[in-house]
């Protein structure tokens, strides 16, 4: 059974020239245990859609239909306060500003068991002892556990961060870029950390970047985003083997790869559309090589072989 | 290695790097003498500063029998001077609680809240602020009868709103920070943001604005009393002044002027320096910056 399961999703941010349709009518449900990679250019709806499954949105954006089913309960209509004991205890989130996201006057420990004793009603003592536990898991000693984080390195910082996200043993954890402004080296080292940690608390997650070769190595799936609509959604290996819609091709052709020939890379010419008024049908069609006429209307989403892709032409 | 530290040893190293800052150091010295002299004020060859001496003893200047002289009743001005310290280091610290914890309080709750709440207690603030202190001090003295506790309260109410709108205003940068945002996406409360979060980065803020407020009571006390509206059996450096202005005396007797006013600027610059030393020891990362 699937944990989370997202329907015909739609958020809007509601400006003054109109609904700008940031996530428009998507769908994708995560299995137990696995993890969904979301890639896609910056401002295509990925940390939007994330943020959307602990329905943390704030105005002017607005969910205006669909539904994001966690563990069969429908999170879209529920009241601010039933939604926030969901997250940290069932949802959590390790996010990309590492460096600024810890309170820099608090004791990582202190800022650990805050978040334990907010969720769950145990002993200040338990609270510590789990937090000793919770760094070790991450990698930290717990002898750091009365640092404050500006003695902790970039690394560390993201390392506490997860412990923090982690310490109530959510079900579901989104990863918004975690790795982003780490160096490779510090990088390897936090993908190695998280999923010894998804492993260790059998985590279901969403793994958002923009990094192809991060998402390769840790997901089980991907979905291709662009414009705030999911272009296509596979299993990882098939995807960058074999990228079905015209845009998963371009945008794996836009990167790097060590192995392999060596190649010019390919950029997708033009630049994505505006959400307030975007293309009618398919929203890559302007920028997209092999377009037609029949492009301008919605295209259907095309199951082959458990993968499912929005194009008209994905048959041929 | 400062990770290991317990609470104790905590207070031990905050009043080590406090003690190590030359304004901390001068600043907690003089203070300390101050409550040295408050506390064991019969102590220190002290005789009762309220009782009138004999007649021949009015006006004496400093002798070996009276330190500091006497004044028009023949009061020992050296009693006079220890007993006042009590007064002033009373108001000074009631009034900066009252009006920190108060004011940090609302400015927290408007601050964070913001839009119609924040509105409604900015206006409140504004009244408050806009309260003229001599008249209402005049107007109080004359409904409640003149007395220490009153000049607390009018300290209080005039002072509490500049705390509010400095705490309101540190609080509506800090709440858009972050660390706030990424405590509230994994489930934090109002109640623990605000206590568990923000509060505590407005903690040297807290400090800087109570030796303010200490220093404002101080020297609000001295204003008033001189002004012939402090409690006139009480025996406050205020009153000191007050006396020796109406004694008519002033210009021959500077032995009368010269302790009150020096220990109303003693006391006041020191709290100066202790609160400039605290809120340097307090900002994050300065027992890294001096070495430790």
């Amino acid at each position: 059974m699937a944990l989370i399961d997202v329907e015909n999703l739609k958020l809007y941010f509601m400006t003054r020239r109109g609904p700008a349709k940031a996530v428009d009518n998507i769908g994708f449900s995560i299995e137990k245990k696995k993890t969904l990679g979301l890639i896609g250019e910056s401002g295509c709806g990925k940390t939007t859609t994330a943020m959307s499954l602990m329905k943390f949105i704030k105005p002017p954006g607005k969910i205006v239909g669909g539904s994001i089913r966690f563990l069969g309960k429908d999170i879209v209509p529920m009241a601010d306060e039933e939604i926030r004991q969901l997250r940290g205890k069932e949802i959590s989130i390790v996010r990309q500003e590492a460096q600024n996201a810890l309170n820099p006057v608090l004791t990582i420990g202190k800022q650990i068991t805050e978040m334990i004793l907010e969720h769950e009603s145990v002993s200040r003592e338990t609270a510590l002892a789990r937090a000793k536990k919770q760094l070790n898991l991450v990698g930290i000693s717990d002898q750091r556990i009365n640092s404050y984080p500006h003695e902790f390195s970039g690394g560390m910082k993201q390392r506490a961060m997860a412990a923090i996200a982690t310490a109530c043993n959510p079900k579901f954890l989104i990863l918004d870029e975690p790795t982003t402004g780490l160096d490779v080296v510090v990088q390897r080292q936090i993908l190695v950390m998280l999923r010894n940690l998804k492993e260790e608390l059998s985590l279901t997650a969403v793994f958002i970047s923009h990094d192809l070769s991060v998402v390769a190595e840790t997901c089980d799936r991907v979905a291709v985003m662009y414009a705030g609509k999911i272009m296509e959604e596979s299993d990882t290996v098939s995807l960058y083997q074999n990228p079905l819609h015209p845009y998963s091709k371009a945008l794996i052709g836009a990167y790097p790869s060590l192995k392999g020939a060596r190649r010019q890379l390919k950029s997708i010419p033009g630049a994505p559309p505006s959400l307030i008024d975007p293309p009618p049908g398919c929203r890559f069609a302007p920028r997209c090589e092999w377009a037609q006429s029949v492009c301008d209307e919605e295209p259907a989403i095309n199951v082959i072989e458990g993968r499912r892709v929005a194009c008209h032409f994905v048959n041929e | 290695m400062s990770q290991h530290l317990s609470k104790t040893n905590k207070l031990k190293e905050f009043l080590h790097l406090l003690l190590s800052h030359p304004m901390g150091f001068f600043g907690v010295i003089i203070i300390t003498i101050f409550f040295i002299m408050a506390i064991f004020a019969p102590f220190l060859g002290t005789v009762d500063p309220a009782a009138s001496g004999e007649v021949d003893n009015l006006l004496m200047p400093p002798s070996s029998q009276f330190w500091f002289g006497t004044d028009d009743l023949a009061r020992d001005i050296w009693s006079q001077t220890i007993y006042g310290s009590r007064i002033s280091l009373t108001i000074g610290f009631v009034a900066a609680l009252i009006t920190v914890f108060s004011g940090t309080f609302i400015g927290l709750i408007a601050g964070y809240y913001g839009k119609f709440l924040d509105e409604v207690l900015m206006r409140i603030v504004d009244f408050f602020m806009m309260l003229p202190e001599l008249p209402l001090m005049i107007v109080l003295a004359a409904v409640l009868g003149p007395s220490m506790w009153n000049i607390i309260l009018v300290v209080s109410l005039v002072s509490w709103p500049t705390t509010a709108r400095v705490v309101r205003s540190q609080v509506l940068s800090l709440k858009e920070r972050p660390f706030v945002e990424s405590s509230r996406c994994i489930g934090a409360s109002n109640f623990q943001l605000m206590f568990a979060e923000i509060l505590p980065n407005v903690v040297p803020l807290m400090f800087a604005q109570a030796v303010l407020m200490i220093t404002e009571a101080i020297y609000a006390e001295a204003v008033l009393s001189f002004l012939g509206l402090g409690d006139p059996i009480s025996i406050s450096w205020g009153m000191m002044l007050h006396s020796v202005f109406e004694s008519g005396v002033i210009s021959e007797s500077y032995w009368w002027v010269i302790p009150p006013i020096v220990s109303i600027v003693t006391l006041i610059v020191s709290f100066s320096l202790l609160g400039t030393a605290v809120s340097d020891v307090l900002e994050p990362g300065y027992k890294e910056k001096k070495g430790y």
